[in-house]
This record gives C-alpha cells, sequence and structure tokens, in this order.
C-alpha cells in the first residue's frame, strides 16, 4: 500500500541576482511510490538534489527553492492531500504528527539551557494543547523507552548528552507522535562509526514498532546496504536506477550504479579500484539527454539527445538507461 | 641526514587542553604520551584512525607546527621541529612537510584565483631539481593528472572537489615535500570521485617516494592504501600494527568494536546485536585506567585503575591488559 | 577605474538604496564644489542685505551678517567633509592595523593591543574632547580636529575587524598560504583583508557620520575653530544671533537640512554597499548561484 507518491516532481532554485535570473534544476522530474511499513534509501552524491527532494516532500518549500511541475501526494488516514498545494495550516498540523523531518543536525531541535523534559513538554504541548502533566511523562517515558533510551536523559541538559546520545534524543523527539512517515537527511554524517551504527539501529527500532515509512537520504552506500529495503540512486536531479536493496549491491544495472557500487573500498580487499571519470554536472547547466551521458563508457548517440525514463525492467526494479530499454528509445 | 635515522621520531608527546569555566579548570589530554616514528628508507602511508576527540587532528597538528606540545618531543630527520625559530628554518621545515586538508572548497580562498596558490608556492621553495618557476608546477600538476590549461585564470568554485582536493595535492608537491600529512582528505569529495584521489595518495608513495600519514575515521580506505595503521581512542594509541593485521583481525577491544561498527556496503553483512554508547564524553576523558574500560566487554579488574602499558604481540602494539605482562594468563586461550 | 564605474553603474541599476545614495551624495559633493567659484568669500560680510528670508536671488536666504547662506554654506560643507574623511581615513589605518595584526598573531601581543584598544572603547569620548578641544580650540585648523577625533574613533571598529581575522586565520585557506610559504603581512592583505572589506567600508562610511555628527557637537558648544565655516559652526553661530527667536529660522534649517540629505544618503549606502560586497554575495556573483544550493 503506497503512502506517499511522488508524481514527476521538477523543483528549481530560482534565483535573481543583480538582474540576472538563474534557474538550478535540483530536482527534474522524480517520480517514487513509497510504500507503508519499509525503509526507502535515497542515496546520491553532494548536489545531486537529493536533499531538496526531501524538503519539498516535508513541505519545506520557500524560495529559492520554487514547485515547476508534478505532485507530492500523501495518503494518510484515508486522506488523500498533494503537499505542493496545501496551505499553511494543513502543514502544521501534518508536520511531526503524520511526517518528521531528521536531519545532520536535528540536535539543535534540543534547547540548550532547557532540561530535555521541558523541550519534550513544549514541543508536545504545541501539538497537543489538552494533554495533561501526567500523561504527557507517562507516554514520554513510554516511547523512550521502547527506543531503548534511559529515561534519566529527560533530567539532563543537552550539553551533558554525548554526540550521539543528543542526537537519539533528538530522533525520539522528532518521533514521539509516532508519524506514518519519517524522512532522515544524512542523520548520521558527522557521527562516529561506532555512534553512527547506534544512531541506525535506533532509527530501525522505530520503523519497526510502528510499521511506517522511513526515508532515509545519504551518501553512504554502507548505510543503505545496511538498513534499507528498497534504494533508490539519484544522479544530476534524478533518480536512475531503483531496485531492492538485495539487487542493488549484487547486481547494478545503471552504468552509474554499477561503477559506484565497484569502487567502494573493502577491508580484506586490497585490489584496485577506479573512479568514475570525470564530474558531476551544474545543476545550473546540465548536460541534455542522460544527465550520466558525458561520463558514461558505454555511451550512445541517443543518449545526448534524449532522456531515458525511468522504466520497470524487472519485478521491483527500474531503470533510466537506454542500454537496458532498447525498445523505449525506438518507439519514442 | 644519516642513513638511518628515522624520517619522522615522535617521543611521548602530550598535549593538554584546559576545559570548564574560571571554578572548575580541568586538564584534558587531547593527546596523552604518544610515540611514533616513521622510516626515512622506506616510504609508508601510516593511517592514524579513530573517533572524533580520539586525538588524530591534533597529533597531525603537532607534527604540521601548528599546535604546540605541551610535554615530549617531535625529531623530523633528527632535528627538534619546536627548536625552529626564523623564517628561513620554519620555509626549510614546510619544504619537507606538507599538509593536505579535509574540504577542498575551505583549503583556498574563494574569491582568488588558483594559479595565485602555485606560483607563491613555487616562488618560496627552491627548486631541487632544476627548471623554471612554471615547469615546476606544470610537473606537479602532471603528477596529479591535470595541467596548467586546466587551472588558469580559475576560481576554486569553477572546479569539482575531486579536482580541487588535486590542485592542492599539487601545490603541496610544488614544495617536493618527503612527508604529507593528509587530514580527512577524501572525506569531503563525492563517492564516485574518492577512489581517483586515494588512488593519486597510493601512487605518491609507489613511484615517488612520499610518505604520508593519512588521518581517517574511514577503515575502509585505509585498508586500502595505508600500511601501517594506528587506532588512537581518547588521546592514546590503543593499537599500532600493519593495517592486514591490525584490521583484519583486530585484538583490542576498542579496534574490534570499529571494526565491527563498519557499515560494509553488502547487503548480505547487515549487523544484528545492538551495542553500547558513551552517554557523556568527558567523564571518558577523566578516568583512571584504560579509558575504553566503562565500554568494554571483557575488562579486567585492573583496567580500571592502572592504565596499560603497549605491549608487543603478534607483529603488532597493543595497549591492553588483556595482552599485557599480568593479563596475560588470562587469555591463554 | 572602468571596474569601478561598472560597479557603481550595476548598483544603481540595481538597488534604490543606492540609487538615492548616489544621487544625494553627488548633489552634497556638487554643492560643496561650488565653493570654488563662488562670488563670495565666507570671511566677507555684509555684502547682502541681513535677515533676508529664502528668495531667487538668496536661495538660502541671508543671515544676520549680511552673508548670502547658499555660497557661505558652500564652503561650510566642503570643509565638513573634507573634515569628516580626513578622519574617517586616519582611524582606518589605525584600525586595520590593529585589528589585523591583533586578530592574526594573538597571543601577548594581541593581548597588549586589546588592553589598549578597550581603553579607548571605554573613554568617555565626548567629555575628553570637551576637554581637549577646550584648551586647545583656539589654534586647532582642520586637519588637527581630524587627528584628535580620528585618535577617538577607532577602538569599536579595530575589534571587529580583529574578531573577524579571529576566525579567518583558522581557516583551511589561510593554511594552505602558510605553507605556501606566503609572509605574514600578504597573507593578511591578500588573504584576509578582501573579507574584512565589507566592514572596513561600511565602518568608514558610519565613522564618516560620527565624526561630521561630533564636529557638529563640538561646533555648537563653542568648543572648535569658530572661525572655520563649517555645518557645526554656522549653527553656532545661528545660535549666537538668536536666529530662531528672531524668526531667521532659515539660518538653522538650512545647514540642518544639508546634514540630514547627508546621513540619509551615506547609511543607505553603507547598507546598499555591505550587501553587494559581502563576499557570499560576491562569490554568488561569480557563480551566478544561491549558496544554499547545494543540495
Amino acid at each position: 500500500m503506497s503512502v506517499l507518491r511522488i508524481q514527476n516532481l521538477q523543483a528549481y532554485y530560482q534565483s535573481t541576482l543583480y538582474g540576472v535570473t538563474r534557474n538550478v534544476k535540483a530536482v527534474d522530474g522524480v517520480s517514487l511510490d513509497l510504500r507503508a511499513n519499509e525503509i526507502y534509501g535515497i542515496a546520491g552524491e553532494s548536489s545531486c538534489g537529493k536533499t531538496s527532494l526531501i524538503k519539498v516532500v516535508f513541505g519545506a518549500i520557500k524560495p529559492p527553492l520554487t514547485i515547476i511541475g508534478g505532485r507530492v501526494l500523501y495518503q494518510i488516514n484515508d486522506r488523500d492531500f498533494d503537499i505542493t498545494q496545501t496551505n499553511d495550516e494543513t502543514l502544521r498540523q501534518m508536520r511531526w504528527k503524520q511526517v518528521s523531518y531528521i536531519l545532520q543536525g536535528s540536535m539543535s531541535l534540543l534547547n540548550p539551557v532547557r532540561r530535555v523534559r521541558k523541550t519534550f513538554w513544549d514541543f508536545t504541548k504545541a501539538h497537543e494543547p489538552v494533554i495533561e502533566p501526567e500523561k504527557f511523562e507517562a507516554t514520554t517515558r513510554e516511547h523512550l523507552n521502547r527506543l531503548g533510551l534511559p529515561a534519566e536523559v529527560l533530567d539532563s541538559y543537552p550539553h551533558q548528552l554525548s554526540g550521539g546520545m543528543k542526537q537519539r534524543v533528538a530522533i525520539a523527539l522528532a518521533t514521539i507522535f509516532q508519524p506514518k512517515v519519517i524522512l532522515a537527511d544524512e542523520p548520521t554524517t558527522a557521527l562516529d562509526v561506532v555512534v553512527q551504527r547506534g544512531v541506525l539501529q535506533l532509527l530501525r527500532r522505530i520503523q519497526q514498532e510502528t510499521k511506517n515509512t522511513l526515508v532515509i537520504v545519504t551518501h553512504d552506500m554502507g548505510i543503505h546496504a545496511n538498513i534499507a529495503d528498497r534504494v533508490g540512486i539519484m544522479y544530476a536531479g534524478r533518480i536512475v536506477e531503483e531496485g531492492t536493496v538485495k539487487h542493488i549491491f549484487s547486481e547494478p544495472r545503471h552504468p552509474y550504479t554499477k561503477h559506484l557500487i565497484q569502487s567502494l573500498p573493502k577491508i580484506g580487499d586490497k585490489s584496485k579500484r577506479q573512479s568514475i571519470p570525470g564530474a558531476p554536472p551544474n545543476l545550473a547547466d546540465p548536460p541534455a539527454g542522460c544527465r550520466f551521458h558525458p561520463r558514461c563508457p558505454y555511451a550512445k548517440p541517443i543518449c545526448s539527445v534524449q532522456t531515458p525514463e525511468l522504466s520497470p525492467i524487472q519485478d521491483e526494479r527500474r531503470v533510466a538507461c537506454f542500454l537496458l530499454t532498447k525498445e523505449n528509445a525506438h518507439v519514442s | 641526514m644519516s642513513r638511518n635515522q628515522p624520517l619522522l621520531d615522535i617521543h611521548n608527546i602530550t598535549k593538554l587542553y584546559s576545559v570548564g569555566g574560571w571554578l572548575s579548570r580541568n586538564k584534558i589530554a587531547a593527546v596523552a604520551d604518544v610515540s611514533l616514528s616513521m622510516l626515512a628508507e622506506e616510504p609508508e602511508i601510516l593511517t592514524l584512525a579513530g573517533e572524533s576527540g580520539s586525538g588524530k587532528t591534533t597529533l597531525a597538528r603537532m607534527v604540521l607546527r601548528l599546535v604546540e606540545p605541551t610535554l615530549g618531543r617531535i625529531l623530523y630527520k633528527g632535528r627538534d621541529i619546536t627548536s625552529i625559530r626564523t623564517r628561513k628554518e620554519q620555509i626549510e621545515f614546510m619544504q619537507d612537510i606538507q599538509p593536505i586538508f579535509q574540504n577542498p572548497f575551505e583549503a583556498f580562498n574563494p574569491l582568488k584565483k588558483l594559479e595565485s596558490y602555485l606560483f607563491e608556492t613555487a616562488k618560496n621553495y627552491d627548486s631541487r631539481e632544476n627548471g623554471s618557476i612554471e615547469d615546476r608546477i606544470e610537473s606537479a600538476l602532471n603528477l596529479v593528472g591535470l595541467s596548467m590549461r586546466e587551472i588558469r585564470g580559475r576560481y576554486p568554485h569553477e572546479l569539482s572537489g575531486g579536482q580541487l582536493q588535486r590542485v592542492s595535492v599539487a601545490r603541496a608537491l610544488i614544495a617536493s615535500p618527503s612527508l604529507l600529512v593528509a587530514d580527512e582528505p577524501v572525506s569531503m569529495i563525492d563517492a564516485s570521485l574518492r577512489m581517483s584521489i586515494v588512488n593519486l595518495f597510493k601512487d605518491l608513495k609507489d613511484r615517488h617516494n612520499v610518505s604520508i600519514i593519512y588521518i581517517t575515521h574511514d577503515l575502509a580506505t585505509a585498508y586500502y592504501i595505508s600500511d601501517r595503521i594506528a587506532i588512537m581512542q581518547r588521546g592514546h594509541i590503543v593499537e599500532i600494527g600493519p593495517v592486514k593485521k591490525v584490521l583484519a583481525e583486530p585484538f583490542h577491544p576498542y579496534t574490534r568494536l570499529l571494526r565491527e561498527s563498519i557499515l560494509e556496503p553488502n547487503s548480505e553483512t547487515a549487523w544484528d546485536e545492538e551495542i553500547t554508547l558513551s552517554t557523556i564524553e568527558t567523564k571518558e576523558f577523566a578516568r583512571q585506567g584504560c579509558k575504553f574500560a566503562n565500554r568494554c566487554d571483557s575488562r579486567l579488574p585492573i583496567c580500571e585503575e592502572t592504565e596499560p602499558p603497549l605491549s608487543f604481540v603478534d607483529g603488532r602494539e597493543v595497549k591492553c591488559w588483556l595482552y599485557g605482562v599480568q593479563g596475560k594468563h588470562d587469555t591463554a586461550s | 577605474m572602468r571596474g569601478f564605474l561598472r560597479v557603481v553603474a550595476d548598483l544603481y541599476r540595481s538597488d534604490p538604496r543606492c540609487r538615492f545614495a548616489f544621487t544625494a551624495i553627488s548633489i552634497v559633493i556638487m554643492f560643496a564644489l561650488m565653493s570654488f567659484v563662488s562670488p563670495q568669500d565666507p570671511g566677507s560680510s555684509y555684502y547682502a542685505p541681513p535677515n533676508q528670508p529664502p528668495s531667487v536671488a538668496h536661495p538660502f536666504g541671508t543671515n544676520s551678517r549680511g552673508q548670502d547662506m547658499f555660497w557661505f554654506l558652500t564652503f561650510a560643507v566642503r570643509n565638513s567633509l573634507v573634515f569628516g574623511v580626513i578622519t574617517a581615513i586616519l582611524s582606518r589605518i589605525i584600525a586595520i592595523s590593529i585589528g589585523l595584526i591583533a586578530g592574526y598573531k594573538g597571543g601577548i601581543i594581541d593581548r597588549i593591543m586589546m588592553v589598549i584598544n578597550d581603553s579607548f572603547v571605554v573613554l568617555p569620548v565626548l567629555p575628553l574632547l570637551i576637554l581637549i578641544n577646550f584648551i586647545i580650540r583656539e589654534q586647532m585648523s582642520i586637519l588637527q580636529l581630524a587627528m584628535v577625533i580620528a585618535a577617538f574613533g577607532w577602538a569599536w571598529d579595530a575589534r571587529l575587524i580583529r574578531s573577524q581575522v579571529l576566525s579567518l586565520k583558522e581557516r583551511e585557506f589561510t593554511y594552505t598560504s602558510v605553507f605556501s610559504g606566503t609572509k605574514t603581512s600578504s597573507i593578511l592583505i591578500s588573504e584576509h583583508l578582501p573579507f574584512v572589506m565589507p566592514i572596513v567600508l561600511s565602518t568608514t562610511i558610519n565613522n564618516l557620520l560620527w565624526a561630521i555628527g561630533m564636529e557638529v557637537t563640538l561646533a555648537v558648544l563653542g568648543l572648535s575653530n569658530i572661525g572655520i565655516p563649517t555645518i557645526g559652526t554656522t549653527i553656532y553661530w545661528a545660535n549666537q544671533h538668536q536666529a530662531l527667536i528672531s524668526g531667521v529660522w532659515w539660518w538653522i534649517a538650512a545647514p540642518v537640512a544639508i546634514s540630514v540629505l547627508l546621513f540619509v544618503a551615506l547609511y543607505l549606502l553603507v547598507v546598499g554597499l555591505g550587501a553587494y560586497l559581502d563576499p557570499r554575495t560576491r562569490l554568488q556573483r561569480m557563480k551566478g548561484v544561491l549558496s544554499d544550493e547545494r543540495a
């Protein structure tokens, strides 16, 4: 059952500076279908548009980020709505209760001069004005307990907690209303490996407890391999490949994904790794056709002219590449 | 310098920082009693690995003379680097040791053209081979797979992170150093370009006899390029040895934890068991005995009280009572 | 020079604040330059009928001493501007050198410089200036007054510059320069100064405003060389002749109106230029994109 459908979304950064207007095509024709009870990973390098995509999905659409086309449809509690069209009031009701957003520096959600309990109280009160203190205390403790965090953190000030604990408490705060969709943007990037593992465990635990949809955006392929169910690979504003985590890592099909996965070093293997020649394009002026074609060793003439559609090639697998969808190329 | 003098010889260096307000002044050892040496005859890549707060960056900055050690000595080709006073001595020192920084976008002033750094470096350091300034720049750029044609007139924002990091390596190479200190040089580079920079370092060592201190938290790239690895935790080196030994079969419980926490890019090896995290950081710095004892699964009573020594075990050094004199009989298996 | 003109043209076109500022400042400067073609010497008096309200013959009226206010004020505005610019330049030289050196060198040099700096920050400037000027006002030329005021006008700005340099010197590109063998002086000038420029520029204009205001304050109290025509001494003499009581309001209104125009224009220029010179917007212009697009 799908919870969130993104249809041909285009979101550009439009800026006018001393008389010159520019469009940076951060998200350019992305379609995704996210289901209930899954962890969906979005992988991509810096500036590939993955953060912009998540911002739009969360309804954080502020200039210069502008929606050019497409829809982001939520289906929550039998209500359908398009987040690109909703008003501020609906957005306010929906945020944190239905959809949560966890960032790299989520620690900043915690008020540094207040005990953690006070931050939880203010946060709860803002969304459920009628809650009683006893009920709040009980539900908060239960929530922390369920996530395996000690209830004592409520009595601490944020600066007394370690970085990893702060990030986990912030995640607990962001998920206190058990949202249907959790969007996590590089949730562990600034953290150490050991702490990273703890935070990911927490995210996975939340997802398993509430059977909701967790979208995890990161450049770190190791994270996707370890917690995602399905993975979408993003390159220069578009999704180029999508599939189950097993398929993506064991038999990548798109040339970009192939190279990306082959270039990852592994402990116990000193054999030579090569990286992809060239560099990702500037999204203010992306190449025509397939945006990977200037770096692709298999590029054909059509690749620089026409844009390949993200089309299904096997069950659960979609790829945007003319090498794999030749028929389509001839038809269009 | 004499034949058998080490390139770099670090003797028991410690760096103390004060923390806390005026009332509760505490000293924290960012680097505690670390000794290391790198041989001159054979170039090597030595990785300093560890989490943030492990002291790896502070150690590197002391080697670069950006931070003054509180105690201990650093000898470079037999010479104590803290005794450097004049600009001439400093230039000689910098001609031998050059840094590579983490963020290539930050390593150059965004308002200046890239070539200005290359010309400045070539102008300030004497050439070891003959050749005009232009030739030296060109040959350094060629070493990293670039040419002046691609750089001339360019500003930092016009190049990709990977290209910029190449330029910063080229700039360092103009001085023809014997040692590069690279602090997380690939962590800001996109995955699709990362390996090309990593391969560049490997190439510099293999073919151009440059030794490299590679600081990272990424054990996978560390395994890929380095010869030796030193695992740091809370200011101490807890395990040091050939990378194949240390990472393939870690001895110190902390190294083991790090090794197990790596997320392999392979969906078959997903982990299941849960781990304990430290709740409050400063406590670990202040504890007596082994700094890892509170998180260690195999701790002994002695670990809480006395700091373990570094002991030689199976071709490496480990700072753990399990392998020290007193713990030996406990781990006969 | 052509680059400078292009920047001015850019700002004029794109920023209404700057458009107003350039126009108003040009008018004031033109006005001051007209002193060179003035038919009357500011020292002479009673060449016109006294106390005439503004008319075609005397656009700003005449004062009780029979001077044409229009031509008299051209001299007053010129002197005030020259004074303000000299003060601003002198105090900038002190503020930039102290700020850059203290910030970059750190340690004992920084501490000594900041003790001096902070002493100047906490000094009660006005009472001190009153005292100094009370003693030596008779012999003071515009240049000497500028030196005195400049000596008191750099401390805050030096601190601002220092705080910027403190963070700049920890940036990686500073280390790149150090390891390129670049000398400290060139690091300060070619690496750090461009980042400090917006502050320097806006504080220069602020300082100019402050200096002109200070001159007015001292002059109105009769504590500057009242023989030199400036905006301040004009108001002083108007008060001495009880211009407002006797209904000669234009004697005060004209200098006040010109200084208000000048102050507003300079303020808007600070704001507009600040935005233009900010390294972040400078980079955006170079890249042609906004920086939060790093998606």
